[in-house]
């Protein structure tokens, strides 16, 4: 059987990956998919828990992620495109009304 | 048969509900023969209901009915109910009877309106209300009275309201009015909540009964006169009734005059009690009465316009009625208030035929000589200023005698020389105004002149019988001199009047008052002959001689200039201070002030807001580390 | 009777305006019918609850109880004498309102029916719910209508004054709220189980240094949407910029949730406190009648005159309220209603007149009476109404309120009658520099009288006038029990025995509250705890 920390250490890359490429990177859609990363990172700890010990609970959560995710892709998207309509462009230092 | 005396105030109500639904599309003459009828068919009950009363033995007064209970809650219970008595009678009587014939004379008068039927319904609902307060058998449905005839009075002096002058009047009127109806207000509170009950009954058998202390019956007593004093033009809140004479002159006559004006009198003597069992109360009333009958006679000497004399002559009768009221011969007042609704509704109808012969002139230095004009006019004005003056036989002297008299007898001296002081007065204002009108040198501008013409019958036919009235109404009080049982006003009163302390005078001492009265009414009138007949260089010399006495009368003592500088405009200015300064200033300020801090806070704490999302997240994950090394350290 | 009668009468409104979801916009007109259709229905069927309703007795009538969220948290609806006729007063004033607006709102006319109705319901909501939390919602939903109706459909400045509005009103209602937390778990502790039964908590005896602290925080809640003086300045800026139903709305019934949330939650709950305020408050009050009427005096835009007017008579009610007794507070309740229907009467002729020459400015006008001769009688009777004439409804309530003060206090009821004078001074004085004098601005030639539209909503707001001024018995006589039982409950203070060490007073059995017939609520509760 796998130990467990592979999968946490799959994971917690995972997870660097996604936050540092968030953090870098400048356009909208790359972001994006690294926050898509980020979740599937969660995923991948989840599951291998839920393993570990054996509980379904894990397992039912990563679901939920999951559909979530759909979710906040689709609207996400949408508001990157409605972002480009506006903008003409979806670099994030383009979106700064919130600047104080 | 009495028992349908609670119908007097409901028909013309009813008339008045037709009128204000209908009235715009009725034709003029169903208007008029409708509130004429109205008044008609009241006067007719009351009379009947009067009739009634004779037969009625007086230890059943007041004959109450009670139409509903109309507010109740707790300890507050105000009854829909009417009483009839002989005080109610007698001023039911005159209300509908100088009512009617106003109603009358005013088809003529206001023919030619284009707000007839706004006039009609007002003049409709004013003779309700005005009935209501007289019959009303508790004190909240007197006030309810009381509150209407204001109203109809402030929307009848403003009933040509385009004019700037009658809409600010009309205005003056209410608030004057309602400053005394605050202290009347204030008085009924005491009222029920020391006696528990507004019923007049109720009210008298606490009195009587000695349940109220002596100072709060004082003080219970001056609160209600301070009432009568805005509604009756006493001193001080007498400043709105002369300017009330820009309504129409039937208004002026019906409601400045006979009726509504006299209200004040009607409520002192209805509430007599107090102002028996207090003697302070009672003097307070006379030596206001008093004063205001002098101090409104002598603005009447210097005035122009022919209704504004009127107008404070009517505050000076007023004055002499509270003179009987406060010095206990309350059926003395409300004689005086009988005989002087006819007269005086008669001069002011009168002087209505003279603006309307003379194209709606007021000013008496624009007249003259209209003797010859005015055939039926002259004559019954002539009446009314012989009754008014109280010239022996015609019905203001026995009244005016009367109340002389008793104050005479009660030993208020000081109240008695300003009251003969008062005859003078009136007895010359009353013939300077006719003398100036009706006879010497024509002064009328030509274009009125073309124009000149004598009333419609609809019109005069009402003048000659208040005439008539004017005559004869004093012979139902006779002076005592004339033997024991001559006054039957008196005896038939007495019965709700609560008696003082006695005091007979002589019989010598009697005739020698009424000489005296006598005399000073001739006088009166002599002085008038002899300055605006004989040698109209008179007057003239006077004004040279004393100009400032004569400024001062003219501008009535600039009362209604002091009253604007130490009233009026402190409250406006110092409101708009108040307003600007507190409430846009502090308290706005501190509101706007406490939202523009928070802001300020915002502005400050918003440069941490770049606007990135890359520094939000950055800062996410800065604080997720901190929180994790916490977790785990 | 098992028709949720009174349920049907609050969501009615709401559910009006779910309906619009399916009206295209374009169709302007059958919007408006609707929503008018509705609220008339509304208004007949609460008819019924006034006719069905029991004067005899104290206890909530129409009551339904259902489980909501549960820990106390229930959806428990009822009304007493003192809430029925609030609840009427806000049917009656609904379609009124929808009426007057019928060519006023050109705008988005399908939202601001919405949110008309929307707001119809959370004012009813108000009145009717006997559960703490229930109020809270309703009480704070329904700033969120009258929000968008002033923001949208307002005057000049009108996001400074509705921004104003709900920040006012919020800064108070989250310190009611916290002060409902703290009751909350008082009476957790007190009692073992959960409640927010306003009854219930009507059987709790507080320490009275507890009782102050959330005193105040109720208080200050209702005084600021009263507005007592000195938390008044919104409602002028509000008035102003509001549209003319808005403000019909918020001077005939949201005033009044100021003054009802005294009578129901900060008096009877901390009976103790109240009395130790009252003389503040009664004082607040006193200033308020005579400060509100001098600005009144004053003011040159109509609207905000009679907005000062309010506060005014508002100060009148408040000062009623503390008066405390039998005849004060039916005084205090039947001019709230009468205060309802004159001041939402005056919004209505202002804002008739506002259609017609679109300034509100005093000196533009003069002379309308000659143009607009039914107009100018409406006006007069709503103007008179307001300074309480007899015969008419003002005078019923100001009598009782002042007899009521005059007992409580000789000097406070003999400052109040100052009333009297002012309202007559600056109500008449702005009659006759808008309705009298010569006709100087040549615009007004152009008025025409009023519509059929008009006279119908203008005319049954008089007749009632006219009605409640001459008949106050069927509406006093349905509120007196619930008055006396709400005096019970203010008066019960004097029996408390302060014990220093004890929080609360843990006399109180769960059996106790069994008084108002909810053992089955108590049930709810029991289960909630295991």
């Amino acid at each position: 059987m796998i130990p467990i920390y592979y999968f946490l250490i799959l994971s917690a890359v995972l997870f660097v990956m996604g936050t540092v490429g968030f953090l870098i990177k400048k356009d909208l859609i790359t972001q994006f998919m690294c926050v898509e990363v980020m979740l599937n990172a969660a995923n991948v700890a989840f599951i291998a828990f839920a393993r570990s010990a054996s509980s379904l609970n894990g397992q039912i959560i990563v679901f939920f992620i999951i559909t979530v995710a759909a979710a906040e892709a689709a609207v996400g998207l949408a508001i990157i495109l409605l972002v480009y309509r506006q903008k003409k462009s979806i670099k994030t230092e383009d979106s700064s009304l919130m600047k104080g | 048969m009495i028992d349908i005396f609670w119908l007097i105030p409901l028909v013309p109500a009813l008339s008045t509900l037709i009128l204000a639904v209908f009235g715009e599309k009725l034709p003029k003459k169903y208007i008029s023969f409708q509130a004429c009828g109205a008044v008609f068919i009241s006067f007719l009950i009351s009379l009947y209901s009067f009739l009634g009363l004779l037969k009625v033995s007086p230890e059943e007064y007041p004959i109450v009915k009670n139409l509903f209970t109309w507010i109740h809650s707790g300890n507050f219970q105000a009854n829909l109910s009417f009483q009839f008595d002989p005080l109610t009678a007698v001023m039911a009587l005159v209300v509908t009877a100088v009512g009617f014939l106003i109603h009358v004379y005013s088809i003529g008068y206001m023919a030619e309106d284009r707000s007839y039927s706004r006039f009609f319904t007002l003049m409709n609902l004013f003779t309700f209300s005005m009935l209501v307060l007289v019959m009303a058998s508790n004190l909240v449905l007197m006030f309810v009275g009381w509150e209407g005839v204001g109203f109809c009075s402030y929307m009848l002096i403003g009933f040509w309201f385009e004019k700037h002058s009658a809409a600010n009047a009309g205005k003056k009127a209410f608030i004057v009015n309602r400053i005394g109806d605050a202290g009347f207000l204030i008085g009924m509170l005491f009222i029920l909540v020391y006696v528990g009950s507004t019923e007049f009954s109720n009210i008298n058998n606490a009195v009587a009964g000695g349940s109220l202390s002596h100072g709060l019956v004082t003080l219970i007593a001056i609160l209600l006169f301070v009432g009568a004093t805005g509604k009756s033009a006493q001193i001080p809140l007498y400043v709105w009734l002369p300017d009330a004479m820009e309504g129409p002159t039937p208004v002026s006559a019906l409601i400045h005059a006979a009726t509504m004006v006299t209200a004040g009198v009607y409520m002192v003597a209805r509430m007599n009690i107090f102002y028996t069992t207090s003697e302070t109360a009672g003097s307070v009333v006379a030596i206001i009465g008093a004063v205001t009958a002098v101090y409104a006679g002598t603005m009447a000497l210097t005035q122009n316009d022919i209704k504004r004399v009127l107008a404070y002559s009517t505050i000076s009768q007023i004055g002499y009625m509270f003179i009987g009221c406060g010095v206990g011969a309350y059926a003395a007042g409300i004689f005086h208030l009988y005989t002087h609704a006819f007269f005086k509704s008669l001069l002011f109808l009168a002087a209505g035929s003279v603006m309307h012969a003379l194209s709606g002139e007021l000013d008496m230095r624009k007249m003259g000589g209209l003797k010859k004009y005015l055939p039926y006019t002259y004559p019954t004005f002539l009446i009314g200023a012989i009754a008014i003056a109280g010239v022996p036989f015609l019905s203001g002297f026995f009244s005016k005698d009367a109340i002389l008299t008793s104050a005479f007898a009660q030993g208020q001296y000081f109240v008695w020389i300003l009251g003969i002081l008062g005859a003078v007065l009136t007895a010359f204002y009353m013939f300077r105004l006719i003398f100036l009108t009706f006879h010497g040198k024509e002064r009328i501008e030509p274009e009125v002149k073309k124009h000149i013409h004598e009333s419609p019958p609809v019109m005069t036919v009402p003048l000659a019988v208040l005439a008539f009235f004017s005559v004869i109404a004093g012979y139902i009080g006779l002076p005592v001199v004339l033997g024991k049982n001559v006054n039957w006003f008196d005896r038939f009163l007495a019965p709700i009047m609560h008696k003082g302390h006695e005091a007979h005078l002589t019989i010598g001492t009697e005739w020698l008052l009424i000489l005296i009265s006598v005399i000073v009414a001739l006088t009166g009138i002599f002085i008038a002959y002899f300055f605006y007949l004989k040698k109209p260089s008179v007057p003239h010399t006077l004004v040279r001689r004393f100009p400032f006495l004569y400024r001062l009368l003219y501008n009535k003592y600039y009362i209604d200039e002091a009253y604007d500088y130490l009233f009026v405009r402190p409250t406006l200015k110092g409101s708009e201070f108040v307003y600007d300064k507190f409430d846009i200033n502090i308290i706005d300020g501190a509101v706007n002030g406490a939202a523009s801090g928070t802001g300020f806070f915002g502005k400050v704490l918003s440069f941490l807001q770049t606007g990135f999302i890359k520094d939000y997240a950055l800062v996410f994950l800065l604080g997720a580390v901190i929180l994790l090394g916490l977790l785990i350290f | 009777m098992n028709i949720p009668l009174l349920s049907i009468v609050t969501f009615l409104p709401a559910a009006g305006a779910l309906l619009f979801i399916f009206i295209n916009r374009k169709q302007e007109n059958l919007i408006r019918y609707t929503a008018l259709f509705i609220s008339i229905i509304n208004f007949i069927l609460s008819l019924f609850l006034y006719f069905n309703f029991n004067g005899q007795t104290a206890e909530p009538q129409f009551v339904e109880k259902a489980r909501w969220i549960g820990y106390g948290i229930h959806y428990h609806i009822g009304i007493d004498g003192i809430s029925l006729f609030l609840v009427l007063l806000t049917t009656f004033l609904m379609p009124i309102v929808i009426l007057s607006s019928w060519n006023s709102v050109k705008d988005k006319v399908k939202e601001y029916h919405i949110f008309m109705l929307l707001l119809g319901t959370g004012i009813i909501g108000v009145f009717v719910s006997l559960n703490l939390f229930l109020f809270y919602v309703f009480w704070e939903a329904m700033l969120i209508p009258m929000y968008f109706l002033i923001g949208i459909w307002g005057g000049k400045r009108k996001i400074y004054a509705t921004l104003k509005f709900v920040i006012f009103t919020m800064f108070g209602s989250l310190l009611m709220l916290v002060a409902i937390f703290v009751l909350y778990s008082i009476f957790y502790k007190t009692a073992g189980t959960y409640s927010l039964n306003i009854f219930d908590y009507y059987q709790l005896v507080l320490n009275p240094n507890i009782q102050i602290w959330l005193f105040l925080a109720f208080g200050l809640a209702f005084a600021i949407k009263v507005p007592m003086f000195p938390f008044h300045t919104w409602l002028p800026d509000a008035h102003v910029e509001a549209p003319t139903a808005g403000s019909v709305i918020l001077a005939g019934v949201l005033l009044k949730m100021g003054a009802y949330g005294f009578l129901r939650f900060a008096l009877p709950l901390f009976p103790d406190a109240a009395k130790k305020f009252i003389p503040y408050l009664a004082v607040l009050s006193l200033i308020g009648i005579i400060y509100g009427a001098l600005m009144a005096l004053i003011q040159k835009d109509m609207k905000s005159l009679v907005a000062y007017s309010s506060v005014s008579h508002m100060g009148l009610i408040m000062l009623a309220v503390f008066a405390l007794n039998m005849e004060s507070l039916e005084g205090a309740v039947y001019q709230m209603l009468n205060h309802g229907l004159s001041t939402g009467a005056l919004f209505l002729c202002v804002g008739i007149l506002y259609e017609r020459a679109h300034t509100r400015l005093i000196k533009d006008y003069g002379g309308v009476s000659r143009q607009m001769p039914v107009f100018a009688a409406l006006f007069l009777i709503c103007m008179l109404s307001s300074v309480g004439l007899p015969g008419l409804n003002g005078f019923v309530g100001e009598i009782l309120c002042l007899f009521g003060i005059f007992q409580s206090s000789k000097l406070l009821a003999i400052l109040g009658v100052s009333t009297i004078i002012l309202a007559a001074a600056y109500l008449l004085w702005m009659y006759q520099r808008v309705m009298q004098g010569p006709l100087e601005n040549k615009k007004i030639l152009n008025f025409k009288d009023l519509s059929l539209r008009e006279i119908g909503f203008l005319v049954p707001i008089v007749l009632l006038m006219f009605f409640m001024g001459i008949f106050p018995k069927p509406f006093l006589r349905k509120m007196d029990a619930s008055i006396e039982h709400l005096l019970k409950q203010v008066h019960r203070a004097e029996t408390y025995v302060v014990d220093k060490e004890a929080y609360i007073k843990p006399s109180l059995k769960i059996s106790e509250i069994d008084i108002n017939q909810n053992t089955k609520e108590n049930r709810t509760e029991t289960e909630d705890n295991e």
